[in-house]
């Protein structure tokens, strides 16, 4: 009897003391980077398709300014080429040699329609990769980009299964999952993304969707706009122009 | 860079067929994630087939009731391994419970799996078997008299009162169990039915058929264990418990065929846009595990051969044999539905436009031995469970007492 | 309160503890971890950080202006589009050690046929050769200077550009015509080519020249001008460059 009281008493004070210790605990650290302010920007990429000449420029750069693994299969960015047959058959190949060795190479007469369709990760509004990671180690940032923490992704591979565009891969090396981060590294510094620097026709361009005056604006109010299966609802921030419907 | 994989990857390569997106060459989720919910599938399959038992009094029943907790106990135990193994960083395994992120069925899961486990399943176990525990740690010698007496938690009450909290606690644990058993595997379905960017996953049914198909296993295996075991210990089969575990278990793959006949059907008459790769992987990279494993063997077959003895009226003989092929055609075809699941989402792309191969390795973490190993595993820990709560009748080192429950 | 507490099997009693104490010691672990650990808030900013701080690869164009005079000469060619580092390749190491690290220089061939090869998935108006036909095995930078690279002389030819569409020209039964026969080029359009166009055919008659029944021509499939799809031009049916028959 005397025990059961005693121990009564303890828990009494031992739990919401605890939970006291919880709440004080938590800091609400305030870290800041120099100089850039991420509230005021908001990311986002427009590309022409018709201006895609499928030199493969961009991948090339992209790997080496982020350092991708160079084996054709992981990529941050890559480039596609559809051919739409006069039958109508659609044919659709990676510009990557390695990957399309054994593609069939089609002859002029059959061509009805042919282009190249650059990808890269959408940088979604309503991401469905954020969405279903366990752990909260990829999340949106204030200026609009997808990021992934290396050091606390478990390398689950269900964001991997989420994204419907497959813009992500695992990365050998590190064991987690890996993306096209619009070269955050380089975007606050007032720089361009490596694929949109190096791209000799100016098919992609990049910016901040707010603003009233800019490349991108100018895109978006000539151009007819298309996003990537927008009938998910996963709200993509790469906007295409001349986006043919054959485009998956 | 690890050599062989990337070799692999390149052979793979080869074996693509129409237009994948670059990234989707390598198979993300692998054997291991195949494993995993037939494992929980199992456990939900076998407590359900404990609850009836308890909540609905089904008599016949009775002598399995406590095979069928430890046979949960056992295979949730081991189930979360494969996925361990599986990640990227196993190491950090623990930030899905200090960090978890609450839009995340995945991260979700892990508390329901606690619950289910620390709530439901040890608890009705404790429960069970308390008195007895305490009974038989009186008579026996250590190390087994230390370890009772911990489980018991060094209580020596054997009180009326506290028998009857018992059971009363025991028949409340079983009627929040089996919406906590539905919630389970319900719930691994909704991990895949959730997403939206496959269509192979994406269905509002994906929880409802794997639960079916979890109880159907669930039901074969205790029966499996059953008819295997009894016979090892000396004793005799009963008919009567033999023949009600199958009859729920024929109501049960009468229900789990229809949802799949109703998702088939679905599928092919919606005909939206993904069924023309869809359908081409089912015929060509899915033909054997699914046409012939999952349907005819895993559930045609053994549902004509139940059919049978029941219109034939076959003789005790015979419908042994017959329980017995039809549980282990049961077990190979429900592995066969997740593997149809798992890799089938993945050996198309996403772009409906291409087909891609997963080969499994021999060796390796992810291979076919370790995949072997961890299906091995809980039937080890189940003989290790048995000897320290023995499920059949009184261990006859021990003084007669009447059950109790 | 006492007599409840007294009807409680022990055995629950203990029960209760355990868990008290399993769900303290959580409660507990969680406090007295660092918020590094902990908080998701930090844990995004310090991401944020490290993704920010990641070394940059490429300089970015305007940094080559400041030494370079060939910036300026670019300007105003057809490359004037292009980054440095497009052909250079990244070049951030160069610009910080100028001396001691040299981006690439690209010489060979295959290097510009990467861009300029014959490729009909390229739009059409963008300069493609055939680089088996075009002055095999010289290097381009021979006769054309990549910072300016106005050819050597004035195309000749329309496939210079269009090369597409020569080709399939030439599969088809309009291969004898030339480019010239329908289509008016000034000749600015070889040196401005959008702003100044050529023009394309806008009557049906232009096509009867040839194809209606009172033409001079001999071998041309000819129709009837009058009833012929009388309500369209030529070409909103049959494609020039491939004119085939329904």
């Amino acid at each position: 009897m005397e025990r059961r009281r005693f121990l009564n008493k303890l828990f009494a004070v031992a739990l919401p003391g605890g939970v006291l210790g919880i709440v004080l605990q938590r800091s609400r650290a305030r870290a800041e980077t120099s100089g850039y302010d991420a509230s005021k920007h908001y990311y986002g990429m427009g590309i022409q398709v018709d201006k895609c000449i499928g030199c493969g420029r961009c991948v090339e750069a992209c790997k080496d300014e982020n350092n991708v693994p160079r084996e054709p299969f992981f990529f941050r960015t890559w480039v596609e080429r559809y051919v739409i047959k006069g039958n109508g058959e659609v044919v659709i190949q990676n510009i990557d040699k390695t990957i399309s060795a054994t593609a069939e190479v089609i002859g002029e007469r059959d061509f009805l329609r042919s282009f190249f369709v650059p990808k890269l990760c959408n940088q979604c509004d309503n991401p469905p990769c954020v969405q279903v990671c366990p752990v909260g180690a990829t999340f949106k940032t204030e200026d609009g980009i997808i990021l992934v923490d290396e050091k606390r992704c478990i390398g689950c591979r269900y964001c991997i299964q989420a994204c419907p565009y497959g813009a992500r891969y695992l990365n050998p090396t590190t064991q987690t999952a890996d993306k096209c981060t619009f070269c955050y590294h380089r975007v606050v510094k007032d720089l361009l993304p490596a694929c949109v620097e190096v791209c000799p026709t100016q098919a992609r361009i990049f910016g901040d969707v707010r603003s009233t005056a800019s490349p991108l604006t100018r895109f978006k109010r000539m151009n007819k706009l298309h996003v990537l299966k927008p009938y998910l609802n996963t709200e993509p921030k790469v906007a295409y122009s001349e986006l043919d419907g054959e485009v998956r | 860079m690890n050599g062989p994989f990337i070799d692999r990857l390149y052979d793979l390569l080869k074996q693509v067929t129409g237009y994948i997106y670059p990234n989707e060459i390598e198979v993300h989720w692998s054997i291991l994630v195949v494993v995993y919910p037939y494992l929980t599938g199992l456990v939900a399959g076998a407590f359900i087939l404990a609850s009836l038992v308890k909540v609905f009094n089904v008599k016949e029943v009775q002598g399995v009731y406590r095979l069928s907790l430890l046979t949960a106990l056992a295979f949730l135990l081991i189930a979360p391994l494969p996925l361990l193994l599986h990640l990227g960083h196993p190491e950090r395994a623990y930030e899905i419970f200090l960090n978890p992120n609450f839009t995340s069925a995945m991260a979700m899961f892990g508390f329901v799996y606690a619950w289910y486990l620390m709530v439901v399943l040890v608890l009705e176990i404790w429960f069970t078997y308390r008195r007895d525990v305490i009974l038989w740690a009186r008579e026996e010698k250590p190390p087994m008299r230390w370890i009772h007496r911990v489980i018991t938690l060094f209580s020596n009450d054997v009180s009326e009162r506290s028998l009857e909290v018992d059971r009363k606690v025991v028949k409340g644990i079983t009627i929040i169990g089996i919406p906590s058993a539905f919630l389970l595997h319900g719930y691994v379905g909704f991990i895949f039915g959730s997403i939206k960017a496959n269509p192979w996953w994406s269905s509002v049914l994906m929880p409802i058929v794997f639960l079916f198909s979890a109880i159907v296993s669930g039901i074969a295996l205790v029966i499996l264990l059953y008819m295997v075991i009894t016979p090892l210990r000396g004793g005799k089969i009963d008919m009567a418990c033999l023949d009600k575990m199958s009859s729920y278990l024929f109501y049960a793959v009468i229900v789990d065929f229809s949802l799949e006949c109703l998702d088939f059907i679905h599928r092919l008459y919606q005909s939206e846009e993904s069924i023309k790769i869809l359908s081409e992987m089912v015929m060509s990279k899915l033909f054997i595990s699914l046409v012939i494993i999952q349907v005819l063997l895993g559930m045609v077959l053994p549902l004509a051969l139940m059919v049978g003895i029941r219109l034939l009226r076959v003789n005790e003989e015979l419908r042994k044999l017959l329980y017995f092929v039809s549980v282990i055609l049961i077990q190979l075809g429900i592995f066969a539905t997740r593997w149809n699941v798992v890799i089938g989402g993945q050996m198309f792309s996403k772009s409906f436009k291409g087909l891609t191969v997963y080969k499994m390795e021999l060796t390796g973490i992810e291979g076919l031995l370790m995949t072997l190993g961890l299906l091995m595993l809980p039937f080890v820990v189940l003989a290790i469970l048995l000897k320290i709560f023995p499920a059949w009748e009184w261990p006859k080192k021990h003084a007669a007492v009447e059950p109790a429950m | 309160m006492k007599i409840f507490f007294s009807r409680i099997p022990d055995s629950l009693v203990r029960l209760c503890i355990v868990f008290a104490v399993l769900i303290g010691i959580i409660l507990v672990v969680r406090a007295v971890l660092p918020s590094s650990l902990t908080d998701h808030t930090l844990q995004v900013q310090s991401t944020v950080e490290r993704e920010a701080a990641k070394p940059l690869r490429h300089a970015g164009s305007e940094v080559c202006a400041d030494c370079h005079e060939e910036y300026q000469v670019k300007k105003v060619g057809y490359h004037r589009n292009l980054s440095c580092e497009t052909c250079h390749g990244p070049a951030k190491e160069h610009a910080e050690n100028p001396t001691v690290v040299k981006p690439s220089l690209p010489r060979m061939r295959e290097f510009c046929v990467r861009c300029h090869s014959y490729n009909p998935s390229r739009p059409t108006g963008f300069p493609q050769i055939n680089p088996a036909a075009h002055n095999p095995l010289k290097p381009c930078v021979t006769c054309h200077n990549p910072h300016d690279p106005k050819p050597p002389t004035v195309p000749q030819e329309c496939q210079g550009c269009h090369a597409e569409i020569a080709r399939t020209k030439a599969l088809s039964p309009h291969v004898q015509l030339e480019c010239t026969t329908c289509h008016n080029v000034p000749e600015g359009h070889k040196t401005s080519p959008r702003s100044v166009v050529a023009s394309i055919p806008r009557e049906r008659d232009f096509c009867g020249k040839c194809h209606g029944k009172n033409a001079e021509v001999q071998e041309t499939p000819k129709i009837d001008l009058l009833t012929h799809g009388e309500k369209y031009l030529c070409w909103q049916c049959h494609y020039p460059h491939m004119p085939e028959v329904k």
